[in-house]
């Protein structure tokens, strides 16, 4: 039991480290309040986000619409809030999704090395060398619009950024002393691999991960404003741009609040994703 | 090791072909279109082959004649429609590039010599942001701001130099930024080296100290950055000529999403990729020049070189 109150212990520093960066604990709340936003959203947004009343409609923000409402009539403040469940949810997942194929991929690589890792290396060089923007556009008009396709074709691009980062770490764990005990003991491959490797290679991955759900929003963002990802009348915050852009000249509310919201999101990620750095690998600092 | 590479993204490409629904024949004859003129034309365009062929011919057909395929729309060639617009986005590319390497250099370099100071929060601060911001969103803004409200410039289009300013502020934005943070991290390294101290007590002045000492020690990393960011500044184009209706690459592709013509977003696609790892390689040239040392090891052993590379894709997603 000795080794659960040592990793507590580790994971103790990392918080007080952690909590002294003022800015990464600014990110780290207006995530959790995002969050919030997107679970409860029924009970936070003060209307729904397709209620439309056409003689309410491009109203400047007021006392009832603090966002003010778009062509419908809709509440932009309330469609806001629904829009955090789309962006976070293809956010995580997508992240979710690269992580479980790059790091299996990058860990096998890891492991095995030779021609194994060779091959699965070259792989990715293949992948990293399309735009990530790019493959995910092309990928999206390939699979068409919906939640899980955005998913995939936002997630496929950062496969190899989470083969690397997971290789390079298993490189470094694996010839470490407790490794050679497991193998001594003759515990089977995939145990050292997910028992033993990766959890003592998790730092970079979560640093990787935090930074990643920020670009992946972006990119769902993106996708969405060029039309390839949420449909309407369901509110995500590109798609709603990318209505906004026909009323720019005349309503300048609708087009500021989505985007603000988006970057408000992707900053905080960062800020959190750069503070987690510091926290976890002090020896990085300056 | 760019050839297989490259194949491997004509692969890739070839594979999302594929996996779009829709046949390409009945598309371009359109609805209505009688089954046997389908079959014919399937036949013409090699459709029925087994796959593996079909990609033979596919390579074949882009490596010898650069042959893309043919747009579903205007039934020209992919090839030939993408090479009229490339200079509008390489231009826009190049222009926001140069403006963001100036910009993010002095910047880096101020923060770097007043480290801690008001200057340096802020600009640390606003790199941040900058590298937050959507570019998208960020156009549209500029356009509020800077054409409806205040008049200063055209909101969209391409006639004249003025046109250019803010499409290629806009798509600056975020290279500014992560040049911005690359040099000044690179110059604060540079800085406590001795040799510098040497430079310092030998008489000269700061400005040649910091311009000639610590920066030229300081600028590989960042060519590796402004290279990397070259190509994200082609992808990037995308959306910015999007959103200021600039006739590019980008807006090519776009547009050619929203009437389904499949051809000319995957030629599209595989260009600019050719395109990115063609920049990567310009980059890797341009270090020797830069860096004897990396020179010297490609000379010296085969097998440090392999380790200098890896070192440097380590700088490059730092």
């Amino acid at each position: 039991m000795s080794n659960a109150k040592k990793k507590t212990g580790l994971w103790l520093d990392v918080w007080k480290r952690f909590k002294k960066n003022r800015m990464a604990m600014f990110g780290l709340i207006t995530i959790i309040l995002l969050s919030i936003c997107a679970i409860f959203a029924d009970y936070i947004a003060p209307y729904g986000y397709d209620d439309q009343d056409l003689s309410r409609s491009f109203l400047l923000p007021c006392k009832e619409h603090i966002f003010g409402t778009d062509n419908f009539g809709r509440d932009i403040f309330s469609r806001i809030i629904y829009g955090s469940r789309i962006s976070l949810t293809v956010g995580f997942f997508a992240v979710g999704f690269a992580i479980v194929v790059g790091g299996i991929l990058g860990a096998i690589a890891a492991f095995y090395g030779g021609k194994t890792d060779n091959i699965i290396m070259r792989a990715m060089d293949i992948l990293l060398a399309i735009p990530g923007m790019l493959l995910a556009i092309a990928l999206a008009a390939a699979l068409g619009p919906g939640l899980r396709n955005m998913m995939i074709a936002i997630g496929v691009g950062s496969i190899p950024r989470y083969a690397r980062v997971v290789r390079a770490s298993v490189l470094t764990v694996r010839e470490e002393e407790f490794v050679e005990a497991a193998i001594s003991i003759g515990a089977s491959d995939a145990r050292i691999i997910f028992s033993h490797i990766i959890p003592n290679a998790m730092a970079p991955i979560i640093v990787q991960a935090t930074l990643g759900v920020a670009s992946s929003i972006l990119a769902t963002a993106t996708l969405s404003f060029l039309g390839l990802g949420i449909q309407p009348p369901i509110p995500e915050w590109g798609a709603m741009l990318s209505s906004a852009r026909q009323y720019i000249r005349d309503y300048w509310h609708l087009t500021t609040f989505p985007g603000l919201m988006i970057m408000i999101t992707v900053y905080a990620l960062n800020v959190l994703g750069d503070g987690l750095r510091d926290a976890l690998d002090p020896r990085l600092k300056n | 090791m760019m050839i297989p590479v490259l194949l491997g993204v004509l692969f890739i490409v070839f594979l999302i072909i594929e996996i779009t629904p829709g046949d390409p024949a009945a598309i371009m004859l359109g609805e209505g279109a009688r089954q046997e003129d389908i079959e014919n034309l399937r036949e013409k365009l090699g459709l029925n082959e087994p796959f593996l062929i079909r990609f033979v011919n596919y390579v074949k057909g882009v490596v010898t004649r650069f042959d893309l395929g043919i747009s579903y729309n205007t039934k020209r060639a992919v090839s030939t429609e993408i090479l009229q617009r490339f200079p509008k986005t390489a231009l826009l590319a190049l222009l926001s590039s140069i403006i963001s390497a100036v910009l993010g250099i002095t910047l880096g370099i101020i923060s770097a010599i007043r480290q801690y100071t008001i200057f340096d929060n802020l600009a640390t601060a606003l790199a941040l942001f900058g590298v937050s911001i959507p570019n998208f969103w960020q156009g549209l803004m500029s356009i509020i701001i800077f054409s409806i409200w205040l008049g200063w410039l055209p909101a969209s289009g391409s006639y004249g130099p003025e046109y250019w300013v803010l499409p290629a502020l806009t798509l600056g934005t975020s290279t500014t930024a992560i040049i911005m943070r690359m040099t000044r991290s690179s110059m604060l390294e540079v800085i406590r080296q001795d040799y510098i101290r040497t430079a310092r007590a030998k008489g000269l002045s700061e400005r040649v100290v910091i311009v000639k000492h610590a920066l030229k020690n300081a600028l590989i990393p960042i060519v590796t950055v402004i290279g990397i960011q070259f190509g994200g500044l082609l992808e990037g184009s995308v959306l910015v000529e999007t959103v200021f209706a600039i006739p590019g690459l980008g807006k090519y592709m776009i547009d050619a999403i929203r009437q389904r013509d499949f051809p000319v977003v995957q030629g599209g696609v595989l260009f600019l990729a050719f395109a990115f790892s063609f920049v990567n390689l310009i980059v890797d040239i341009i270090y020797s020049y830069i860096d004897p040392r990396i020179k010297s090891q490609y000379k010296r052993d085969k097998k440090e070189k392999s380790d200098s590379n890896k070192n440097k894709k380590e700088v490059a997603y730092e």
